[in-house]
Order: structure tokens, then C-alpha cells, then sequence
């Protein structure tokens, strides 16, 4: 920090208010300059902007089609025909790790989607109706948690059959417990609000409550949640492909190309260190994000 | 029958978590135990009491957002206890509740607009008569209409609560239930949400219990007065009357406990001894005894019932009531008896 004497904090007409300041509109406006404020989810949203742009315009940037064989240049050294070297087919790891942002990007809205709707789903019903009801999901959700999440998803993988669909599915289903336990905690908390009774007070149903007055004000920490699981995501879709069960050859998938590559990692480590440096680009730029997103969003740490 | 609203021996306990593991009775907090009074169409009943001593609670009960543990609740003569689901519904139609924090009994994420509408949206009132009621009602209540767009965190203490006043008025209910309306603002805005209040209640021949801790305000508003005390009244009456000749002693030692403006005034100030019993375990018998300076054997032993004391209707809980008004009245009260 700077060592200049800091000024001090002058009144301003909206000292009064500031303790309500995070609730409504002026909540996002807050969250985003505290996030423009803050180093590493500046970066991490950079890192994010630049995967997703590539997952855009992966057609130009790709110099070579990321599935075409040439068995004669197998194993090539990084070099200026081929920028990151050739795999064991003699297919160029650039254009593939290219094109498989646009993979990882399926990958983790997809998985993040199927956790986010069935999470919120459960969550808000434990939460809201609490009792028996309440009991019922959190048990199933303690059962799932019990699991180490990677073999739970080979387990459904093998349920599922293998495959880039049934992988995502697979992710998916695993990511439900940390959403149903957040909503859950949230919709708890907010039930009790006093607006929430006052719409219960003018004959509102349980629905109109909890979609109109529970659900807009839960948001912000399920967004965290989900930013912070797309990493997640990704981390278990790539150990689903290595492990043969996710997306299957061609398909340039990162955890995939990591499996392929590994017979050669002594004498062409090139094959298997691009993907890997990919998947760990991916999971730091979403995990920096969401931590700074979870911490901009955080009232008490209002400066 | 000309009671709006009538309630019966009304109780509401809350079943706390057992310090024992395994025992057999469950410990209750008793918030309300039973209370009755009736409230007369167009009038306004004042609840008053200390903090803790169940008024809000009582509130809540009557409007069915809490379930009573045991009691009748009658509305325009009608048994309206044990109604549940689309019954209950309509009935929020004819009764609604307005909040004492103005800042959490909004929505922050909606637009004034659509927290005032939203009562007449469930209840089915086309837009466009929606759109108009809210423009009236929010003019009505001395805010600008044009400020509808509004999110709640863009207004003002006052405003906010002029933005829930609205919003229990627009379905035109018959009993509001005031839950200290005005204790969360400033004084200066106190008097003008109150006056706003009054003006609201002739224009729509509104019913009103007014729950309050302040008895100034309660004198100001109410026509008539219940005190309470751990989940009882131990007074009502007249507020007139109630005001200027208190029977209980409780009454009396909260009517002494308001500031008056001249500070030469002579007050014979009731100062109650410790605080508030803990209504998970209230004392036997009178359970003003503990803080009570004239308490006697009997006040440990027998729970007094309110009895009427004058011919106006005023009733008080005491088993001393005409010894209390006959001590003070022959000047026989030392002081030694209140320290």
C-alpha cells in the first residue's frame, strides 16, 4: 500500500443510507468497481475475456485443422510450422487447444447449469419449506457429499455409459450439493426477512414469495458459486477424458489429449504440458474471478 | 355485533430447544397468554408494554401469520381461528399489517411500483386499474408518482413507510395492524406519518390496533388503550381515562415514566425495581409481583383476571385494584412504597 498520509474520510450526504447501500440496484454497481478495484479478479476476468475470445474466433487463430492426421510428423518439437509441436497422430496442439476452449466452454456452462437449476431447486425447497422436506434433500445431498466428487462422477459416467455428453451430465450431478447447500443457507436467511412476511402478509403463494421475493435477493452468492464451480467443472471433466469415460478421440478435449500424450512424456513432454498449462489457465482465471467476485459482493468489506 | 375484530383467550407459545436431552417436557416460551379484548369498527385500540412482552406477537396472531396455540380470533363475527390456504387468502384481503422497520419490510430488488401493486396482482386486479391505484395511493400518501420507477433504497426513512403504508391500503382492508409504525423514524417524521395515519383512517373508515412502546404516540392515536405485561393485559380502558386515572400499578409506573417538557415539574417518578422476568419462566400467581411495590401474599399465589373498575368499561388485572385507587387517593401512598 502507498505511504502517503491517507485523507480524511469526509461526510457526504449519503453516510446515512451507506449501511443499505448493498441491497437493490446500487449493489452490482458497487460489486463491479470493487472488482475493477481489485488485482487478481482483474486478471482472472482477462483471463476469462481471453479464452473466450479465443473459443470465438478459434477458426482464424487455428493454424491447422485440429483433427487432421500426419502420421510422418509425429512428435514434432514446438516450432514455427507447428507453435506448440505435434501428438502421436502428428496433429497440431495448438489449433487443438484452440479449439478446445470451445470444448471447456460447453463443458462448464453445460455441467455449471445442470448443478445451478437442480441445486437451486433443492436448495430453495429445503430451505424454504424446512421440516421433513428439508430433511429428505439434505440427506440425499449429505449421501452425495460422502462421495469423493471424481468418483462419484466415474461412477454415473459408468451408469451413463462413456461419452462428452454423459461426462457433462456426470459433472453436473456431482456440483449439485455445493448449490443446494448455499441456496439452502441463503433462502433460510431471507425467509425470515420482514418483506418476506409482509408479502406473505397481502396473501402471496409460495411460489410468488420464493420466485418475486426469495430468489432475487439470494442471487449474488449463487453466482459466486457457479463462477467459482465452472473451474470445478472443467478440473473433473478433464480427469473424466483422461480417463477415457469423457470425450473420445477425435475430439480435441484437454483432459483427453493429456491422456494421449502421456505414453510420450519422456521423450515429448510438449504433448502433454500445452494441455495441461490450458486446463490450469482455465480453472485460475475462474477461480480468481469468483474469489474476487465473492469478495466485492461481501457488504462488510465496504472500505 | 358491532366488534370488527374479537379475540378470545388468545395464546401463542414457542416451543424452545430442550437444555435436557432426554426430557419429556418441552420448555415454551410463553409469548402471549391469554389475551381478549374486542376492537369496535372505525376505532383505534392502542397495545402497548415493554419490549418482549408479546405485543407484536399478539399482532401477528390476529392476522393469522402466526398460528395461535389456543383461542378464538372472531372477525366481523366470524370464527376466522382455524382458517388455512385460499380461505386465509381472502381474508388478507380485509386485513393487513403495516411494518415498524421501513427498511426491511420493502423489497429491495422491486420497483415501488410493483411492491405497491403486488397485493392487487394476487388478487387479480387488471393492470391498468393497478397502474392507476398505485399512481392515486402514492399521491394520496404524500409521495410523488412520478418517483414510482424507484428502487426502496433510494428513499428516506419517512418515505419508505409512507411507500408500506400504501401498500397495505391498496386492497382497501378494513383492520390494519400497526406494528410500531413510527418508532424507527425521527420525531419530526413521526408526527407527520401519524397525522398521515389519522387522515388515512377517516377517509377510509380504517380500523386500527396500534402497537407501540411509546405512550405519548399511543395517547395521541388510539381511542382506546391495552397495556401488557408478559404476555397478558393486566389493563384496558379508555384511553381518556386510562391516561389520567391508571388503576394497575404497572400502568401507573409506565404513565410516570413519561418525560414531560418542563423540567421544574414535581413527578412522583414509579421506579421498577429489576427487569423484565424472562417469559420462558414467568413468575407465579400476579406476574407483575416480582417489580410490583404493593405486592402481597396473594399476588404470589393467584393469578388475578381483569375485573371492571369503572363504569366507562375500564378493566384492570389486580387483586388490589380499589385498595391501589383508595391509597392514592387518601394520600396514604409513602414514598418509601415505590423505591
Amino acid at each position: 500500500m502507498s505511504l502517503q498520509p491517507s485523507p480524511l474520510p469526509e461526510p457526504h450526504a449519503t453516510d446515512q443510507n451507506s449501511i443499505y447501500e448493498h441491497q437493490g440496484q446500487s449493489m452490482w454497481k458497487r460489486t463491479i468497481s470493487q472488482l475493477i478495484k481489485r488485482k487478481t479478479s482483474l486478471i482472472g476476468f482477462s483471463i476469462i475475456l481471453f479464452i473466450v475470445v479465443t473459443a470465438l474466433l478459434a477458426p482464424v487463430i487455428a493454424t491447422h485443422n485440429p483433427t487432421a492426421q500426419s502420421i510422418t510428423d509425429r512428435y514434432l518439437a514446438p516450432s514455427s510450422e507447428h507453435y506448440l509441436g505435434t501428438d502421436e497422430l502428428g496433429r497440431d496442439i495448438f489449433s487443438r487447444i484452440v479449439y478446445g476452449t470451445r470444448i471447456s466452454i460447453q463443458i462448464a456452462l453445460i455441467s455449471v447449469g445442470i448443478s445451478l437449476v437442480i441445486g437451486v431447486i433443492l436448495g430453495c425447497l429445503a430451505g424454504y419449506f424446512g421440516r421433513w422436506i428439508d430433511q429428505v434433500i439434505m440427506r440425499v445431498i449429505d449421501v452425495m457429499m460422502a462421495f469423493p466428487s471424481i468418483l462419484l462422477a466415474i461412477a454415473l459416467v459408468a451408469v451413463l455409459g462413456p461419452g462428452l455428453k454423459n461426462a457433462m451430465i456426470a459433472v453436473g450431478i456431482v456440483g449439485i450439493p455445493q448449490f443446494a447447500r448455499i441456496v439452502r443457507s441463503i433462502v433460510m436467511s431471507v425467509k425470515e426477512t420482514e418483506y418476506i412476511e409482509a408479502a406473505r402478509a397481502i396473501g402471496a403463494k409460495h411460489g410468488r414469495i420464493l420466485f418475486q421475493h426469495v430468489l432475487p435477493n439470494s442471487l449474488a452468492p449463487i453466482i459466486v458459486q457457479a463462477t467459482l464451480g465452472m473451474g470445478t467443472a472443467i478440473l473433473d471433466a478433464a480427469g473424466l477424458s483422461f480417463l477415457g469415460l469423457g470425450a473420445q478421440p477425435p475430439t480435441p478435449e484437454w483432459g483427453a489429449m493429456l491422456s494421449d500424450g502421456r505414453a510420450a512424456l519422456q521423450t515429448a513432454p510438449w504433448v502433454v504440458a500445452f494441455p495441461g498449462l490450458a486446463i490450469f489457465l482455465f480453472v485460475l482465471g475462474f477461480n480468481l474471478f469468483g474469489d474476487g467476485l465473492r469478495d466485492a459482493i461481501d457488504p462488510r468489506l465496504k472500505e | 355485533m358491532n366488534n370488527l375484530l374479537e379475540v378470545k383467550d388468545l395464546k401463542k407459545y414457542f416451543p424452545l430447544k430442550s437444555d435436557k436431552l432426554f426430557s419429556r417436557e418441552k420448555p415454551m416460551l410463553k409469548a402471549v397468554d391469554g389475551v381478549s379484548f374486542s376492537v369496535k369498527k372505525g376505532e383505534t385500540l392502542g397495545l402497548v408494554g415493554e419490549s418482549g412482552c408479546g405485543k407484536s406477537t399478539t399482532g401477528r396472531v390476529i392476522l393469522k401469520l402466526l398460528e395461535p396455540t389456543a383461542g378464538e380470533i372472531f372477525f366481523k363475527g366470524e370464527n376466522i381461528t382455524s382458517y388455512k390456504g385460499e380461505r386465509l387468502r381472502k381474508l388478507r384481503k380485509e386485513m393487513q399489517l403495516i411494518f415498524q422497520d421501513p427498511y426491511a419490510s420493502l423489497n429491495p430488488r422491486k420497483v415501488i411500483e410493483k411492491t405497491i401493486a403486488e397485493p392487487m396482482k394476487i388478487f387479480g386486479i387488471p393492470k391498468e386499474e393497478r397502474l392507476k391505484k398505485v399512481e392515486e395511493m402514492m399521491e394520496r400518501v404524500g409521495l410523488s408518482s412520478y418517483h414510482k420507477q424507484r428502487y426502496p433504497h433510494e428513499f428516506s426513512g419517512g418515505q419508505r413507510q409512507r411507500i408500506g403504508i400504501a401498500r397495505s391500503l391498496v386492497l382497501e382492508p378494513e383492520l390494519i395492524v400497526c406494528d410500531e409504525p413510527v418508532s424507527a423514524l425521527d420525531v419530526s417524521i413521526q408526527a407527520q406519518v401519524i397525522n398521515l395515519m389519522e387522515d388515512l383512517q377517516r377517509e377510509f373508515n380504517l380500523t386500527y390496533i396500534f402497537i407501540a412502546h411509546d405512550l405519548s404516540v399511543v395517547h395521541h392515536t388510539s381511542d382506546r388503550v391495552a397495556v401488557m405485561y408478559l404476555g397478558e393485559i393486566v389493563e384496558i380502558g379508555e384511553v381518556h381515562e386510562l391516561y389520567t386515572d391508571p388503576k394497575h400499578p404497572y400502568t401507573q409506573a409506565l404513565l410516570s415514566a413519561i418525560p414531560e417538557a418542563n423540567p421544574y415539574a414535581e413527578k412522583d417518578r414509579i421506579i421498577l425495581k429489576g427487569d423484565l422476568p424472562s417469559p420462558q419462566n414467568p413468575p407465579s400467581g400476579c406476574k407483575f409481583h416480582t417489580r410490583c411495590p404493593f405486592s402481597e401474599e396473594i399476588c404470589l399465589l393467584k393469578r388475578p383476571t381483569l375485573k371492571q373498575v369503572s363504569r366507562s368499561g375500564q378493566m384492570a388485572a389486580c387483586h388490589f385494584v380499589k385498595e391501589v385507587v383508595e391509597r392514592e387517593t387518601s394520600g396514604m401512598l409513602s414514598e418509601s412504597a415505590y423505591k
